[in-house]
């Protein structure tokens, strides 16, 4: 299904990102926040998505690094 | 279901009835205080299933779910002597779900109660100084349902760099209980004589345990006055029974068993979000994560939300999540797994498939309150998922916020 070649397509990205995106960083004072703090801008998911990571975390066979469960709760139903 | 119902009106016009005594504040002021009622959240799902794989016979049959949660979260805010920054969080969860399959956990379909109602509280209390630009955090959970029961344990840091960043660690431990309730075939036979027509009523079963560690670290950077990211990543560590006791499995020669996984996995995902503030008006909230175990599961998620301001205080976002999965090596659909096999699971979910999921939301969050009352900010999702595997579900989602 290709999720190796994916995977590897994925973890690349990640790495440019990290590569080619703190180097551009500009230093931004507190009277440029407007947007940044917006609560949309929010680096963590809404409240309202709690229980479809939930679903998620149950239905399929990942999960983690999204806030949602890494263990507790069974989903068995 | 009309005790939930009941206990959540209950809560609500309990909070209402608190927020009546409190004059807004502001928390942020640099003085010693008692900690204050501040926030109140409350979230509502509904979510429904409907797929034809269900693990309980072995990977036919109907997987029919439907589940009403219901959460509430308190939180306080004070400041210490120190001029350090405490917030105490309360929080209690009930869900009370239906599934079509559970019925089959007798052989015959005939099990008692299809339906089950899970409680969960936690606490969580934060201390920050903002001068020093760090917190600590420390957290406790407990998640109690008729065949599972979950301790949860949390500790959490996080620092602040001189250049608009900030680094996190999240250690964690789950310590669970997983109730041996077997299918009707298989139950011990000193079980049958007391059996109510699928056993999950007897007292008695024992449990095993299941133990989860986790340790997260993140890293998140303003990038510029328009765009900033964060980098998570998560090692867990399960050991114990990993497996759920009434999941059948049909092997190539007729006969059947129960689902046997190995008793420890090893997981690591690791992502990435970034959003983008693009114009006046358009946010970019992105995520990707990469996954994997050692169980040979593989998986990459992308989802994309643009919400959409109509006004400052009103938004639209649509969003869409695209997930793929290979299985993991222990998975073969009904009828397909060898009886000589070491581990087995005929559980869709471990299996290889793709899945979208797609909806919209909306935002209110005016200045003075929505009608000009206590109630913050409201939004409500609603989102349509598909998988491969022909499994279809809906959720419908409310958070009210109360400050």
């Amino acid at each position: 299904m290709g999720t190796k070649s994916s995977g590897r397509g994925l973890s690349f990205f990640l790495c440019g990102l990290a590569v080619f995106i703190f180097p551009c960083c500009s230093p931004v004072k507190e009277y440029q926040k407007n947007r940044i703090n917006d609560a949309e801008m929010s680096l963590s998911n809404r409240k309202a998505e709690r229980n479809e990571l939930n679903f998620q975390s149950y239905r399929e066979g990942a999960a983690g690094v999204n806030g949602g469960k890494t263990g507790g709760g069974c989903g068995c139903n | 279901m009309r005790k939930i119902c009941l206990t959540v009106v209950g809560m609500y016009l309990m909070l209402l009835h608190a927020f009546s005594q409190v004059a807004p504040g502001d928390s942020s002021s640099y003085k010693p205080r008692k900690l204050k009622l501040e926030e109140v959240n409350l979230v509502s799902s509904y979510y429904t299933q409907s797929g034809d794989h269900s693990a309980i016979l072995g990977g036919i049959g109907s997987e029919k779910v439907t589940d009403l949660a219901n959460g509430l979260e308190l939180k306080w805010v004070g400041m210490d002597g120190r001029l350090r920054k405490n917030t105490l969080t309360a929080g209690m969860g009930v869900d009370h779900h239906t599934a079509a399959s559970q019925a089959w956990i007798s052989k015959t379909g005939a099990s008692r109660r299809t339906d089950g109602l899970r409680l969960y509280p936690s606490l969580n209390w934060t201390i920050e100084n903002e001068k020093k630009g760090n917190s600590f955090g420390l957290g406790g959970y407990y998640s109690n349902e008729f065949n599972y029961q979950s301790l949860g344990l949390t500790a959490g840091f996080t620092q602040k760099t001189k250049n608009n960043g900030e680094f996190g660690l999240k250690l964690s431990g789950y310590f669970d209980r997983v109730k041996l309730i077997f299918p009707s075939e298989f139950e011990p036979a000193g079980y049958s004589g007391n059996n109510l027509a699928g056993g999950r009523d007897h007292p008695q079963y024992p449990s095993s345990p299941r133990e989860t560690y986790t340790a997260s670290f993140s890293f998140s950077q303003v990038i510029n006055s328009r765009l900033q990211a964060t980098f998570l990543m998560d090692l867990v560590e399960q050991q114990g029974y990993l497996g759920l006791p009434f999941h059948r499995v049909y092997f190539t020669d007729a006969t059947d068993s129960v689902e046997k996984l190995p008793s420890h996995r090893f997981k690591l995902p690791i992502g990435v979000r970034l959003n983008y503030f693009l114009g006046d008006r358009i946010i970019l909230r992105s995520y990707f994560r990469y996954y994997i175990d050692d169980w040979g599961l593989r998986s990459g998620t992308a989802s994309l939300e643009l919400p959409f301001k109509i006004t400052p205080f009103f938004s639209i976002s649509p969003f869409y999540r695209y997930y793929i999965q290979s299985a993991v090596n222990y998975f073969a659909p009904y009828g397909q797994h060898k009886s000589a096999d070491h581990f087995y699971s005929s559980n869709y979910s471990l299996s290889a498939f793709s899945s979208h999921f797609f909806g919209s939301g909306i935002r209110l969050s005016p200045p003075n309150g929505v009608f000009n009352s206590k109630l913050s900010a409201l939004e409500i999702r609603y989102g349509h998922y598909t998988q491969t595997t022909d499994l279809v579900s809906d959720i419908i989602s409310l958070n009210l916020t109360f400050k």
